[in-house]
């Protein structure tokens, strides 16, 4: 497609980190605070330069903890200013206290995770357990597996958050050093074109966020068991459910300004006549096309079911999947919710909306990816094996990484 | 320095900006505190306090006492908190609203205190005011490592072993621009600690000793009485250090002199949680006391002639 003059877009070539750097420089935040945290760190150092050198006008507020960000945010945001943060791994467990008090005090921060295994033992590879153990927590949680999708989904994000109807905090999520320390060409849309997108704020910033002395409010007293406690709680869940208008239309807006084809909550790939579908999210679930493809040479009926969602639950796409006649789908998860029903926390949750279709579907979980455990396109080819045998022999596989329900990709049977 | 008389006749100490009603304990010195702190400060002002015995007294929810914009904030985030509303003002070009923190000694001396530190190395522009009622008293009085030695607290049944951290030297020790102590108890020195902070840019540490009846077992009528004998004792000492130099307030100067001062035995006597302090104990304390008077009497003197 040509573009005109106008609509040319810079493209650099840049990290996963850069991406998140330069996606908070074009958002044109106010405040930033953050700490370092492999593999995060290169988000940190973009951005004191970007500021220090004064290419962007913002305060950043170099604290000496995560804890610290987080309660930094709450206050610059309360005042107005777009805020902006970056973490992983220990640094966003470090935060779980905060996380809670930004989304219950409905404030449109936007904070990238460039996501790492859990210690002890240390880990700093790929792993999304640090943000699916927070899952729960009043953020909105997308997932991006392209260096454009992470500079682009920033933009997205302060659009969506910062609507009065959705008021909630939003993570972009992607992999450490496979996402965050890759580089790649990024296009980086004209400023002005992004400002038309996304505006610069008012100068008295968002009404709806100011801490004014010239009309004084008390926020977060104590609210009593008979008093609207409960009913705070659920507008926080009833704006997140409501939220997916909102990520909807925004999708399409950006997709229409920037040329762009992100899909909604879920992305699909040659699911219409798949037998057999895969769903999945994050950076792997990028690698899965290849895995698809080659199948679908040997004449294989397979599919890819994208989660760019987590919160809000892409529940309506789910529920309309498991009524097309599927009838074998697998579900992996780059994390561990140990003790849950499958090992894996969106498998586990996937698997609830079952309830919401009459047909049978077998579905197989699966756990992959943890501490950056390489996954091949062949692995991925692998696992879709397991799921056609399912199809084929009405039976599931039981070789031995195959425990407890759950197949745990490449585990080390026997030590 | 502005005396009761001239204080009464200010006009802008005349509007409250902590109004009637709030849920306190009868008697409470804190909201005393935070009442005349506010009357200084104005109503440019925000204030950000972490749990602490204020979440709880500022009004139960949709009731508010202040009348200022208040965030009630977590338990380690108060200089945080604060230092991001400092910088969110900043980045908005707002220049003229004060930010204070009101914090319980538990938010400041321990849970608190990470924060703090760093807000301070980074040159905040903020008031970090810490009332200090030497204990967690709004979980119902446990220790906090601001809690005196020898305290019976309900996490220190048999009293506690180690004496009260000395959070405002450590404070001093960042180089902060201002540092001052004073008594809740005692309205216009509040009012004048707070005056002279406001005026100054970057970080100032306020640290305030707020008798508590229900936590230290005193009948609550006692409480000025209370905090004037804290610092007759010698026990509470109120002085300041503006731009690096310290020096004794002139209520505290003359308690410097220990013939003049009262014997703090006296000062514990009255309080319910020390009552079965032995004599050793309390010349421990005694000791405890006069070494502090002693050094910070000496340092006072080499910093006044620098
Ligand atoms: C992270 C966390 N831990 C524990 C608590 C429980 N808590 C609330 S207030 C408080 C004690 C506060 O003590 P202090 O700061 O001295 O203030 P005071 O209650 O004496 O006014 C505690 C332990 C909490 N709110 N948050």
């Amino acid at each position: 497609m040509m573009k005109t003059e106008q609509e040319k877009e810079n493209i650099l070539i840049m990290s996963g980190n850069y991406a998140a750097a330069w996606g908070a420089k074009c958002s044109n935040v106010n405040v930033i605070s953050a700490y370092p945290i492999t593999p995060q760190t290169t988000v940190v150092e973009k951005l004191s330069d970007f500021v220090d050198n004064k290419e962007l006008d913002a305060k950043y507020i170099r604290v000496e903890s995560e804890h610290s960000v987080m309660a930094a945010l709450v206050g610059s945001s309360m005042t107005g200013a777009r805020s902006f943060s970056a973490t992983s791994g220990q640094g966003l467990l470090y935060m779980a206290e905060m996380l809670h008090w930004v989304s219950s005090s409905r404030l449109p921060i936007v904070t990238t995770i460039a996501s790492r295994g859990i210690a002890p033992p240390w880990n700093i590879w790929a792993d999304y357990t640090d943000i699916l153990s927070i899952r729960d927590c009043g953020w909105i949680i997308q997932f991006a597996s392209t260096h454009q999708e992470i500079f682009d989904s920033i933009l997205m994000a302060y659009k969506i958050a910062e609507n009065p109807e959705v008021s909630l905090p939003y993570f972009v999520v992607y992999s450490g050093f496979s996402q965050s320390h890759t580089s790649k060409p990024v296009s980086i849309p004209e400023q002005q074109r992004i400002n038309k997108f996304l505006p610069i704020l008012p100068e008295d910033g968002w009404g709806h966020l100011n801490l004014n002395p010239d009309k004084p409010v008390t926020f977060g007293n104590l609210v009593m068991p008979e008093q609207e406690y409960l009913d705070f709680r659920f507008m926080i869940h009833d704006s997140m459910v409501k939220s997916k208008k909102n990520i909807h239309d925004t999708i399409n807006l950006f997709n229409q300004s920037f040329g762009r084809d992100y899909g909604g909550l879920v992305e699909k790939y040659m699911c219409d006549d798949a037998e057999v579908i895969l769903i999945s999210y994050g950076g792997l679930a990028e690698q899965s096309k290849d895995a698809v493809d080659k199948l679908r040479d040997q004449g294989n009926k397979v599919g890819l079911f994208k989660l760019r969602y987590i919160r809000p639950f892409p529940n309506e796409e789910l529920i309309e999947l498991f009524n097309s006649g599927i009838k074998v789908i697998g579900v992996v998860d780059q994390g561990t919710a140990f003790g849950n029903p499958t090992g894996g926390p969106i498998s586990t949750e996937v698997m609830s909306l079952l309830n919401h279709t009459k047909n049978r579907i077998d579905v197989l979980p699966c756990i992959w990816g943890i501490g950056g455990r390489n996954v091949s396109v062949d692995d991925q080819i692998g696992l879709f094996e397991k799921l056609l045998y399912i199809k084929n022999n009405n039976e599931y596989p039981t070789d031995e990484t195959c425990q407890h329900g759950t197949v745990w990709m490449g585990l080390k049977t026997g030590i | 320095m502005i005396t009761t008389k001239e204080l009464l006749k200010i006009e802008s100490v005349k509007p409250e900006l902590f109004l009637a009603g709030s849920s306190s304990c009868a008697g409470c010195p804190s909201v005393l505190a935070l009442r005349w702190a506010l009357k200084a400060l104005g109503k440019k002002t925000v204030v950000v306090s972490p749990a602490c015995c204020a979440n709880v007294y500022i009004g139960l929810w949709p009731k508010a006492s202040p009348a200022v914009p208040y965030i009630n904030m977590a338990f380690a985030a108060g200089a945080s908190a604060a230092a991001g509303v400092v910088a969110g003002y900043e980045s908005l070009g707002k220049k003229d609203i004060n930010v204070l923190t009101w914090a319980g000694d538990g938010g400041t001396v321990d849970i608190g205190i990470q924060a703090l530190s760093g807000a301070i190395e980074r040159n905040t522009n903020f008031i970090y005011a810490c009332y200090d009622n030497e204990g967690y008293m709004n979980t119902g009085t446990q220790r906090s490592s601001s809690t005196p030695k020898y305290t019976v607290t309900t996490t220190t049944p048999t009293g506690k072993h180690m004496h009260k951290k000395d959070i405002s030297q450590i404070v001093a020790a960042h180089d902060i621009p201002y540092v001052a102590t004073c008594l809740a108890t005692d309205p216009v020195d509040v009012y004048n600690t707070f005056m002279e902070a406001k005026a100054i840019h970057g970080p100032k540490f306020i640290h305030i000793l707020t008798p508590c009846a229900p936590g230290w077992r005193f009948d609550v009528a006692n409480s000025i009485d209370m905090g004037a004998m804290a610092v007759k004792s010698g026990f509470f000492i109120l002085w300041k250090q503006v731009n690096g130099r310290l020096e004794i307030k002139k209520k505290s100067l003359r308690y410097m002199d220990k013939q003049k001062r009262i014997p703090v035995g006296d000062y514990l006597k009255g309080q319910g949680r020390f009552s079965k302090l032995t004599k050793e104990q309390i010349d421990d304390m005694q000791n405890w006391v006069d070494k502090r008077c002693e050094k910070i009497s000496a340092r006072a003197e080499y910093e006044a002639n620098l």
